[in-house]
């Protein structure tokens, strides 16, 4: 294994995390998580079902705390859920009794001091959903609008409070396909716009390949050499780390035959109970990952 | 398609005015036939009188200035009734709407007044009437408090249960936005609950007015429970009979009235209701 300067990264990168621990009910979860994530990237995190990935989200967003280890943004450890990180869930990111405009524009009430003028705040919010194409729908409430388009008043909703990095668990997972594909596309046209960090948990390995610059495979299918046991789980682990590259934002790149092979190479490594890698042999290749002893 | 037997009848609109209809012809209808017969036989009978006996009791104490007091009494015994339903339900709505919402939302609350709020909810109201009338006598304090009793802990239950049911996600998010905790309780749960308030204040009335005739006929000078406990002596049906009747439609408009305000007012809990 190559020895890396750690110290480095956490001071470089914009999240960091080291020796991270979760535990439920003694059932480790998330078994010794260690990463970090450079500025200006759209992380993906994909790992079979009930792994750890939201519980991953989670201990980043400050909903919870690890049971071990410390998270840090731009070097600072994280507390509680605040303004500098912002969150999009698969459901109830809309405040029901708000409108799609008032949706937008609560955080900043919220931070806002006694005597700001709320036609400021309208103003732009409008501006952002103009940016999410909404602007035609400012007046209506959550319930009244498709699920796509909840969505991205979501994004919207927390993107006007320029947080640091948004983390998104799932947010596409209840849309129809072709739904999805477009707003797919629509938000890395917005990522490329705005430059900003996006940590994206998704169980579809394609929307992680076809999004991501850097996709992360969770998975609690590995062997660490001693013996292991169907009922007494490890906890996942990070099995792979790759480096994507970004082709033109089209969605022909989906079926590209580069993509098709990682997306097989991910099925095996991280996907497959039956075949477990040692740890050692993780391929972790992207510049930026590292594994403490 | 069926109009009216089994799951799959679809009964055409005018059909359902017809039908719900039906009920109410079929229970006038007995009363008048059982009414005739009885007094057919017993002229002077006094348990059901005929309508137009009621008429003249309504006419007398509705229409008609009372000599000794120079009120209309049936005026004046809803409105007092009305006052300490309206008081002691409203009370009631404040202080189990803060309760619940603050312990459903703050553990360190909770775990200090839960076990007490339990402990005092197994109280039965009415129990607590003689103490209440030994210590307030015939005041209006008294029944206002017979009220509250009877319905805010149900109401602080069911704000209590309705704040835990907000997705812990919408708290996360709002504290992403940069809420505080003030800004969370009063613009994220206490908006959400409101329609939920004004639902289980519907349920509430029901108890209300339980407490308040149970209140006025023990202790009041006053009110329509007072009304039917004091002509109770006298048999005289003719008065208790339209008075029941406009206690169950004062009930019935004060739940149309609640109902309307949810549905002008909130209209994204009535279709988030319907949703799922
Ligand atoms: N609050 C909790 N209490 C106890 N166990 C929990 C809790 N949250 C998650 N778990 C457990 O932790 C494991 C990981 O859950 P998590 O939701 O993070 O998985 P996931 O990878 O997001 O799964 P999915 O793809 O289904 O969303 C699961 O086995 C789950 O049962
Ligand atoms: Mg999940």
């Amino acid at each position: 294994m190559v020895k890396k300067d750690i110290s480095y990264l956490k001071q470089k990168n914009l999240l960091h995390m080291e020796n991270i621990y979760k535990i439920y009910d003694g059932k480790v979860v998330l078994n010794d998580i260690d990463l970090s994530v450079s500025k200006g990237e759209l992380c993906t995190v994909v790992g079979p079902s009930g792994c750890g990935k939201s519980t991953l989200l989670r201990l980043i967003l400050g909903q919870e705390r690890p049971d071990k280890g410390e998270i840090f943004i731009e070097g600072k450890p994280v507390g509680f859920a605040s303004k500098d990180r912002g969150i999009v869930y698969q459901k109830y990111s809309l405040f029901p009794h708000l409108s799609v405009i008032e949706n937008v524009i609560i955080g900043k009430k919220f931070t806002a001091g006694l005597f700001a003028k709320k036609q400021v705040f309208i103003e732009e919010g409008m501006e952002y959903l103009k940016r999410v194409r909404l602007d035609a729908h400012y007046n209506k409430y959550p319930h009244e609008l498709s699920g796509g388009m909840q969505q991205r008043v979501a994004i919207a909703q927390s993107l006007i409070m320029k947080p640091k990095i948004l983390l998104m668990d799932e947010p596409f997972g209840a849309l129809d396909p072709g739904t999805r594909e477009d707003i797919q596309v629509f938000l890395l046209e917005l990522w490329e716009d705005i430059k900003m960090n996006i940590f994206f948990v998704t169980h579809d390995l394609e929307e992680a390949v076809f999004l991501g610059t850097r996709i992360i495979v969770l998975s609690q299918f590995y062997t660490d050499g001693l013996p292991n046991d169907q009922n007494t789980p490890k906890g996942a682990k990070i099995v792979a780390d790759h480096a994507l590259e970004r082709i033109a934002a089209s969605t022909t790149v989906k079926k590209s035959i580069k993509n098709r092979e990682l997306i097989e190479q991910i099925k095996l490594d991280g996907f497959s109970p039956e075949y477990l890698q040692r740890i050692s042999e993780f391929n972790l290749r992207h510049p930026d990952s590292f594994q403490t002893i | 398609m069926p109009i009216f037997w089994g799951i799959h009848a679809k009964p055409p609109k005018i059909w359902k005015i017809v039908l719900g209809l039906l009920p109410f012809i079929i229970l006038v209808s007995v009363y008048l036939t059982a009414s005739h017969v009885r007094l057919e036989r017993n002229s002077d009978d006094k348990l059901l009188p005929s309508i137009g006996k009621m008429i003249q009791a309504v006419d007398g104490l509705a229409f008609t200035k009372d000599k000794r007091k120079g009120e209309y009494l049936m005026l004046r015994d809803t409105l007092s009734s009305l006052k300490r339903l309206i008081i002691g339900v409203l009370a009631a709505a404040v202080v189990g709407l803060f309760l619940g919402m603050n312990l459903g939302v703050f553990p360190g609350f909770n775990a200090l007044l839960m076990p007490f709020v339990t402990f005092i909810s197994i109280i039965p109201s009415l129990s607590l009437l003689p103490i209440l009338f030994i210590s307030f006598g015939i005041d209006e304090m008294g029944k206002v408090i017979l009220i509250f009793w009877g319905t805010f802990i149900l109401i602080t239950r069911d704000m209590y249960l309705a704040t835990k049911a907000i997705h812990e996600e919408q708290i996360i998010k709002a504290l992403t936005l940069g809420a505080s905790q003030f800004s969370i309780v009063y613009k994220i749960v206490l908006p959400q609950i409101m329609p939920r308030l004004i639902e289980t204040i519907r349920l509430c009335l029901g108890g209300g007015w339980l407490f308040l005739i149970a209140s006025e006929a023990i202790a009041a000078t006053d009110g329509l429970g007072y009304r039917i406990f004091l002509v109770r002596r006298y048999m005289a049906m003719d008065i208790i009979i339209p008075y029941v009747l406009w206690i169950t439609f004062l009930g019935y408009m004060m739940d149309l009235i609640l109902r309307l305000i949810i549905k002008w007012r909130y209209s994204w809990y009535v279709e988030m209701r319907k949703g799922g």
